[in-house]
């Protein structure tokens, strides 16, 4: 089964008024399972919109989207995917526990289980230690994986990211891919990841989704085929080229060209 | 070590209001300063400040020849006036509360009410304390009439929902967005995301407002009780005593002072409301890693 299609989607903000914006044009994607793809282009290209649109958080003017083969809403109300923002958004006033805790809470998860399962899950981002604290205890990159442990805490087939390691410095954020790359593995979780990073989309996906704004589209799709996804890849040869293909798919799209995949 | 510090620093704040009341009447004219006809410092004579030490000493004098000492008669007076704020206090930050609640549900309440909520403020408190009284007077709860107290406490809830209303209002909306969106994702309805994101987050903001409610609830149950009438109270004090100020200056300060110290056990107890709820502020530590 396909994670995400997103067929024919546009979004318009303020229809039929004077600051009518067309955020998504007609925008067709699909996310395999277990498949890693980012969504890169310059600011107002629609991609965060369009990580909305899949999440539901944000009606689609037109067209249709499917999470794990059902409609988007209604994977929603099931929790099917995990969601994690550029700011973490943690509760200051829960402990880190308590912040993993929140989705399984609202799930009905019994005080037990719960506990259990976010303690597996600070493990996995390697926080146990911190379970106590709060989270103004914590710095930017704990906090972060404080945020992904949460989204993965209800263990959703489909995550999705809005340029989640952008408000790290680039040590932590190299780190953070990594383990964010392990993580997906060992779960198996399909990622549609939202970036501004050219070489975070390239060390990070199978895929990587190029858009455009004025109207947002997609406007090429580079295969990123890397035979590892360890740190030593981002010397190599291929991953370079990626680099600079993805690059030059930007440059293009920003000049207004519409460049073919 | 850190009671003994605040300890200090009231002894301390005390220690200067008595230097500066003492001191004044030591340099300033009797009859005050008037620049061009308009009197800009006090007069200092014993009739318009007493010295404190004729105020304490008045506290341990029966209040009127032969009845009980002025100080118990002042702190049962305090002791009333509390009672009544409190339950304005209490009506007040209810009320206050369920309209920030409907405001932050209703974009159209928000729109249509606020300004109302407002305008309430600028209405006159001693123009409204009697048409209290007359709409309340002829209300009855089953066997119990209304009491003249209720109208006061009415008047005091009046002036302390305002602040509520506003801070929570405020508290309610600041989650951010990214917060607001999770809960989403995590299918949560209003009522959930209430309970779990925007009652919590509003805490920083409804504790400062709970305080300047008791100070306005005080000062809407003293001025209440004085321009109703209501006997019993530190406000009626006030102004039995100030009649009297001719003859015995120092008796109102007594009533002034318990009027103080309503004040300062209603933020007193205010500030206890927030212990339990704020533990996660008291210990920020910043572990890096």
């Amino acid at each position: 089964m396909t994670a995400v299609v997103v067929s024919g989607v546009t979004k318009v903000f303020n229809a039929g008024r004077a600051d009518e914006v067309t955020a998504l044009s007609d925008v067709d994607l699909t996310v395999g399972d277990g498949e890693f793809v980012s969504l890169i282009g310059p600011s107002g290209c629609g991609k965060s919109t369009l990580l909305r649109h899949i999440g539901d958080l944000l009606p689609p003017t037109r067209g249709s989207i499917t999470v794990a083969g059902q409609p988007a809403a209604r994977a929603r109300l099931k929790q099917e995917y995990g969601i994690a923002f550029q700011q973490s958004g943690l509760f200051e006033w829960r402990t880190v526990q308590r912040n993993v805790e929140l989705p399984l809470e609202l799930r009905g998860m019994s005080r037990v289980d719960r506990q259990a399962r976010a303690r597996e899950m600070l493990e996995l981002v390697g926080l146990s230690e911190f379970a106590g604290h709060y989270p103004a205890q914590l710095s930017g990159g704990m906090q972060q994986r404080v945020a992904i442990a949460r989204a993965l805490a209800v263990s959703p087939p489909l995550l999705l990211m809005d340029e989640p390691f952008g408000a790290l410095d680039e040590m932590t954020r190299e780190r953070l891919q990594s383990e964010l790359l392990q993580i997906c593995a060992k779960t198996r979780t399909s990622t549609v990841f939202v970036t501004h990073s050219i070489s975070e989309a390239v060390f990070l996906s199978d895929r990587v989704v190029v858009m455009s704004p004025r109207p947002g589209r997609i406007t090429t799709t580079v295969d990123v085929d890397l035979l590892s996804r360890d740190d030593s890849v981002r010397q190599s040869e291929k991953y370079f080229a990626a680099v600079t293909e993805v690059r030059q798919a930007l440059r293009g799209g920003t000049q207004g060209r519409t460049a073919t995949p | 070590m850190k009671a003994a510090r605040t300890l200090g620093a009231v002894a301390l704040g005390v220690l200067a209001f008595v230097v500066l009341w003492e001191g004044y009447k030591l340099v300033g004219n009797p009859d005050g300063t008037v620049i061009l006809g308009v009197r800009i410092l006090p007069r200092a004579d014993d009739l318009s400040m007493p010295h404190l030490y004729d105020m304490a000493g008045r506290l341990t004098r029966p209040e009127l020849a032969g009845g009980r000492p002025i100080w118990i008669v002042v702190l049962q007076a305090a002791a009333f006036t509390l009672g009544i704020t409190a339950v304005g206090f209490a009506i007040g930050a209810l009320v206050g509360l369920l309209l920030a609640v409907a405001m932050q549900r209703f974009r159209i309440v928000e729109r249509g009410l606020l300004p109302y909520v407002i305008l309430s403020q600028t209405v006159p408190l001693v123009a409204l304390a009697p048409l209290v009284a007359g709409w309340s007077g002829n209300l009855r709860f089953g066997p119990y009439p209304w009491q003249d107290w209720m109208t006061v406490s009415v008047i005091a809830a009046y002036l302390a929902f305002f602040p509520v209303a506003v801070g929570m209002l405020r508290g309610l909306q600041s989650p951010p967005a990214a917060g607001v969106e999770l809960m989403t994702s995590y299918a949560a309805g209003w009522w959930r995301t209430l309970l779990k994101l925007r009652l919590p987050a509003s805490l920083p903001y409804l504790f400062p407002a709970l305080r300047l409610a008791g100070a306005a609830a005080v000062v809407g149950a003293v001025v209440g009780e004085i321009s109703t009438g209501t006997r019993g109270g530190i406000g009626r004090l006030i102004i039995e005593y100030s009649r009297e100020a001719t003859s015995d200056p120092a008796k109102v300060y007594t009533a002034m002072l318990g009027a103080a110290i309503l004040g300062l056990v209603v933020a007193g107890l205010v500030g206890l409301l927030e212990l339990p709820l704020m533990r996660h502020r008291r210990r920020v530590e910043v572990a890096t890693l």
